[in-house]
Parts: C-alpha cells; structure tokens; sequence
C-alpha cells in the first residue's frame, strides 16, 4: 500500500466544531476524492489545537502550514492549489497580530503555542525509570555547575534573581527562603522536600514525581549545598505508591552514579536523600504540621516563628519547598535567572502548572506562563465548557481558595492578581463549574473538607469551620434566614484573623467569595427556598407533566422506592412524600414527560 | 555503573548518551526504528498503559517491526489516556488517545506501516524548551 504525501488535520475540538468544521472535513474528502488523491493525500480530525478563537484550524504535513479560519467552501482551494500545485493558500494563513505578515508555517508561531513546559520538561519525554535519559536530558548538569563553579552565595542569587516563588500555594519567594537558611548556624542542617499535595483535584507533583523524579533530587541537592543542609527529607504521601516506587529507583540510581553520597562529582560535598511517608492529611501540607509529622509526632502545626529555617526537623535549621518549585530549579542554572525572569508576569516568574478538571472537554495536567488569562486557559487550551453549557464559575486555590467568576476571566492570573480577586493560586487545582453547579452547595463541599481535615489544635478552625458547615447546610435545605449571611460572614472573618495556622485562615474562602459574587443565589435558597442549579435536594419537586406523559411505565419501574403512581396508559404520579429525588425517573423518561419545580 | 567523579566526566557522559539516542534516531536502516512512548502515571495506568505497552511490545515483535517502546510520565492529556506518542523516522512525533489494543491494533497496521493517520489525534499543544 502507498505511503500518504500529505495529511490534512481538521480541527474537531468543540469550538472548530461550533463553525462546521465537521463540513470542511467532508468537503475535503470529497475533493481529494474527485481529485484522484486519495492514495497521496489523507484527511483526518484530531483533538482541539487550542486555537479556537480562529478556527477552525487546517494543518497540513508535513510542512507544517497552518489554515485559520478555514470554512467549508475554502476545501476546494486548499486541495486544488496546496495539495496538487504546492502553493500555499496565502489568504487562510495566520496572520500576524504584531507585523500584519502571514506566517508560513506553525513553527513560526510562537503565539499560538500557549503552553511551556518548564516543570513538566520531561514528563512525557524521558523514562522516568531510566538516569541515563534523565543525564541525555541536560539532567544533573545543573548540579556540577552550582558545586563546582559557584559559591553557595552566588547560587542563591541566581535563584532570587530568577524571581522564583514557592509553587505550593503561599509563593514566598524561594531565593530568600534559602537564603534565610543559609543565614542560620546550625550542627546539622536539612532540606524538606514537601510532596504531600493533598488539594482535591491537583495532581501536578504525583505527575512531576512520577514523570521526572531526577529533576527533584538534583534541586534538593542544590538546595542542600546553597544553605550547607547534608541531608534531604522527601515527605509524601504513602497514597502515591508509583511516585514512592519511581523515587526510590531514582535515589538508587543517582547513589550508584554517585550524584548523591559522598564527595559528589568531585566537590567534597555530601548529600542524601531519604523518604519520609505521610498519611494522607491535608493539614501536613503546612510546613510546621509536616516537620512534626516527620519527627514521629502528631501533624499538628505549631506557632510561627520560629520558622523552620531557624528550628525545624529535630529543632535543626530546615527549608521546606514543594516539588513544583524543586522541578523549576535545575532549569533556572542551566538557562539562566534572566532567561527564567523573562517569563511571566511584574511580580510572578515563570509558569504554573494547573490541574483542569470539572465541566472542561480538555482534562488534564497544563503549564502556562504567568499573566495568561483564565479565559485562555479555559476556552482555548481547556477547549471550553463541556456539553455547550454556560460558563459559572472556576474554583482555584482548593479548599482555601476562591471561586473566580465570568468578571474575572480576562485578569492575568498570578499571585498577587488571584489573592485580588478574592482566590488563591494554592497549588494549581482548577475545577471548572457550569450552569449546573449550585454555589452554595460547592462551598459547603469544602467546608466539608476542611470540617474533616482540621488537626482539631485550635478552636476557630475546629469548632468555626464545623458551624460554618452547619449553617450552609441549613441554607441548602431551605431554612436559612437573612441573619444567617451576616452570621457566615462575621464567623469567617473571625476563622481567618484567629486560626492558627494555614488552613484554618484560610478555609472560609470558598464561603466569603461565593457569597461575594454569587449573592444572588445564597439570596434565592434563603428568600424564594429555590436552588437556580436544581442541586439542592430538599430545594426541588420532580412533578409528572400530564400533557407529555403517556403512561409508558418506565419511570414507576426504575423508581428505587416504587413512589410512582399509575397504570399503563395513564398518567403517572410523584407520591412527594416518599420521593427521594434521585433523578431516575428523568432520565428514564423519554417523552420529557418528568420536569423539576 | 560507575561513579561519575567530576563535571567533566557528567558531561563526556551526557555527550555520549545523546549522541547513542541520535544515532538510534537517525539510524542507518532504511526502515528506521520506530519509536513509541507510553504515558504510565497513574492516571495512564489506571486507563490500561501497561496492557497497552505489553500489547505494543509483544505485537511490534510478532509483525517483525524493529521499534523501541518506552515508558513516560504524564503527557497532560488526561481526557484521552491511555496515550501514547509514536515516531517513524525522520518524521515529528504523532500522539494518540484513548489508545485500547484494539486502537493500538490499527496504530500498528495503519500508522506504523503505511503512515495512514487514525481519526482523532491530539495536537501537541506546549512549547518544549531545548
């Protein structure tokens, strides 16, 4: 059989889609057919470009051009003069914002690539099983080049002036972390890698731990000669058992090339690293809670200061960071603090990697540059609302973040923006909402896990968070009143000045900024006992509509407590009082005969 | 192994190692090597990515096609695991979601064979830095 010359790629994302993608590739097939191409020239669709604002998207092979768009009518063209004569079809190339000038080929299009792939380098590249790849992959390069070329002084510059902040949630910036430890006496210094990434729905340090665990060692190990730390602790979790597993073949490998140990490449210093297991709590996040933790005590945070770099593991000068933070390190030598700075925002350096989930068509793992816009991020590289539904709401930050709204999705996002706008950038959870998702209902799901994973130390967060909890659930079953919003407000107010730690100051967040910007709803539970999303349970009716139900029995046999009412033929009916509102007679019924009131 | 002692060593080493992965690349046999990468994090694996890669060693041996499979981390694209990524010689590499045996059947026979893409692939949307 013949080998293609040429494949057509028609965008089939939701958006290319929307302006009929579906009938360009169609058109397309057709012409390359009564052309006689179709051994030579292949037609396909693939998965969103993420490039929606201008599809839909054409891009041939090999050469790379690049069609925006492209409608149905253009098939002609594109098959007639790009696929026969070889000339491109200069009136469907991308043009350029900046010079006005069509650009040739998608190599050339440095916008239209929204994503860097700083920390997630290697994932997907390398074998994370395998050091050698790691080496081929400029891995450890970094390392020789801070031990033997630079003084601890010199490589903690280079980080600060990278402009790098903690990726774990705080963004504290890192170079003066390591700078402060550094600045500290102690007999025995540590270096605590925290990997114990407990938001609901992040997952970029499993990812980074299981995709590139080298890129971590190599920075603690960094991190250990910049503040004079001979050992590195890895705290993780013990749920992540192929992070665990691949870490452990990673420390292996690097001992036996001798990239930790003693006398590393040469430069008389030693460096270790051990793991250390958690069990899953998300309160060991916070760095005081994850040192006692270690230490074999509970995981309950202590007051700071002091701080870990004055007294941490074992009462011993330790800086803590995340694995987010550690991946971005070797990078910075290698390339450069200004290389690095010159990425992102005033304030914020580098990318984020966010974890999409929710109502979004592109779940997954993604890295962009600080100040890109959440409505980039969401329509373009996300793909968009799934099911064509409405745009409500993302949730950042988990459960001491915020929910940013429609108003927000043209605000550059880094820190300082995030926190403006009432979130937090947290570790980098993202969880889209939709029109079908109640407000009050989201934030009395994170009440519900910060109630459940409060260490219990401190009163705001143990006994405050749980009446915070108690009062939305009275909302959402229809007996809150108007005294209940002030209450919600000033007992959050008073969680946040008083807890103790991290958690507790920040977990009314979801309450405060859902009732910032979605007032309204919290007003139409407390006003009108009405739930705009249908999510609340004690909120809805499902009632039988006469005119459309035909008595076809469905929804009495697929009702799990036989509270439907009629005969075949006739029209059903909803006994309310038994009615456990499970939705099964909706979605059984085929006539639209079941609506809820 | 052997202890790697000074800069100079890592680097010789790492010279070494790329230029072994280009010639591997760039290989003299007309028919190239094909190389296939398998995004196994948890949520690939949890998808089915070791039936998958087992699938693709095994077969890949059976049909007599000279390729190298390896395994990854997570590519990002959670939607669509299994995934994996497929390059022919002197060719850019190729993802594909949602891949089953059965998918990785037709990969095999289409893409690997006669260069016929399969409907749906996944653009690679992320700048790599060098």
């Amino acid at each position: 059989m013949a080998k293609f010359k040429t494949h057509m790629l028609v965008c089939g994302g939701t958006g290319c889609r929307a302006s009929a993608s579906d009938v360009l590739y169609e058109n397309l097939k057709k012409e390359v057919k009564e052309k006689g191409l179709e051994n030579d020239v292949q037609v396909v669709t693939t998965g969103c470009f993420g490039f929606c604002e201008q599809g839909p998207i054409v891009k041939m092979i090999p050469d790379n051009t690049f069609y925006v768009g492209v409608q149905p009518k253009d098939a002609a063209d594109i098959v007639a003069e790009h696929a026969i004569k070889g000339r491109k079809v200069e009136r469907l190339l991308y043009k350029d914002p900046v010079k006005k000038e069509h650009v040739p080929d998608s190599k050339h299009m440095g916008f239209y690539k929204k994503q860097i792939r700083i920390a997630l380098r290697n994932c997907g590249l390398i074998d994370p099983e395998n050091v050698n790849e790691y080496l081929a992959a400029d891995g450890y390069e970094a390392l020789g080049k801070v031990l033997l070329e630079m003084t601890p002084e010199e490589a903690i510059k280079i980080v600060i002036d990278s402009g790098l902040r903690g990726r774990g949630g705080g963004g504290f910036p890192t170079g003066v972390k390591w700078k402060i430890a550094h600045g500290v006496n102690g007999a025995q210094k540590y270096v605590v890698c925290n990997a114990d990434e407990g938001d609901p729905g992040a997952f970029m340090d499993r990812s980074i731990l299981e995709g590139d665990p080298h890129s971590v060692l190599e920075a603690m190990a960094i991190n250990g000669y910049c503040i004079g730390a001979t050992k590195g602790l890895i705290y993780i979790r013990a749920e992540y058992p192929l992070a665990i597993h691949r870490l452990k073949i990673a420390i292996a490998q690097a001992r036996e090339y001798g990239l930790l140990g003693e006398d590393i490449l040469g430069s008389g210093f030693n460096f270790d690293i051990e793991l250390r297991y958690g069990a899953g709590a998300f309160v060991c996040g916070e760095e005081t809670a994850l040192i006692h933790s270690m230490e074999g005590h509970r995981g309950e945070p202590t007051f700071k200061p002091p701080f870990p770099a004055e007294s941490g593991y074992l009462g011993m000068p330790t800086n803590v960071n995340n694995v987010e933070t550690y991946a971005n390190i070797p990078v910075i030598f290698n390339k450069g603090a200004q290389w690095f700075a010159s990425i992102g925002t005033e304030k914020s350096k580098g990318t984020k990697v966010f974890a999409l989930a929710g109502k979004i068509n592109n779940v997954g793992l993604i890295e962009v540059p600080m100040g890109i816009t959440l409505r980039e991020v969401i329509f373009e590289i996300g793909g968009g609302i799934k099911g064509g539904k409405k745009f409500k709401a993302v949730q950042t930050g988990g459960p001491s973040g915020g929910c940013l709204t429609e108003k927000h999705l043209d605000t550059p996002i880094d820190y300082d923006n995030l926190i403006a706008s009432g979130s937090m950038m947290g570790s980098g959870g993202m969880i889209v909402m939709d029109e079908d998702d109640c407000m009050v209902s989201v934030a009395k799901f994170y009440l519900d896990f910060t109630v459940e994973e409060s260490c219990g130390k401190c009163s705001p967060c143990r006994i405050g968070n749980k009446r915070l909890y108690e009062i939305l659930e009275k909302i959402t079953k229809g007996h809150g009143t108007m005294e209940d919003l002030d209450k919600l407000r000033n007992l959050s107010n008073v969680i946040k000045d008083t807890s103790l730690c991290g958690l507790g100051q920040t977990s009314p967040n979801p309450v405060l900024s859902t009732i910032d910007n979605f007032y309204d709803e919290y007003l139409a539970h407390i006003n009108e006992g009405k739930c705009f999303a249908s999510q609340c349970k004690d909120l809805i009716k499902y009632e039988i509509i006469p005119e459309n139900c035909v008595g076809c029995t469905a929804c009495a046999r697929n009702c799990p407590v036989n509270c439907i009412a009629g005969e075949r033929k006739q029209i059903h009916l909803i006994d309310q009082s038994l009615c456990i509102k499970c939705g099964a007679c909706m979605e059984k019924c085929k006539f639209n005969a079941v609506t809820i009131i | 192994m052997t202890k790697i002692k000074s800069l100079a060593d890592l680097r010789n080493m790492k010279a070494d190692l790329q230029s072994k992965i280009a010639l591997r690349e760039k290989s003299d046999n007309p028919e190239g090597l094909v190389q296939i990468k398998v995004a196994m994090a948890t949520c690939g694996i949890a998808s089915g990515a070791k039936e998958v890669m087992e699938f693709l060693i095994d077969e890949l041996d059976k049909r007599n096609i000279d390729a190298i499979v390896s395994q990854t981390g997570c590519m990002g694209y959670c939607y669509a695991e299994p995934t994996i990524e497929v390059t022919l010689p002197n060719q850019e590499p190729v993802v594909f979601g949602y891949v089953d045996s059965k998918k990785a059947d037709d990969i095999i026979e289409k893409y690997i064979k006669t260069g016929e893409l399969l409907e749906g692939i996944i653009p690679v949307n992320y700048e790599k830095i060098d």
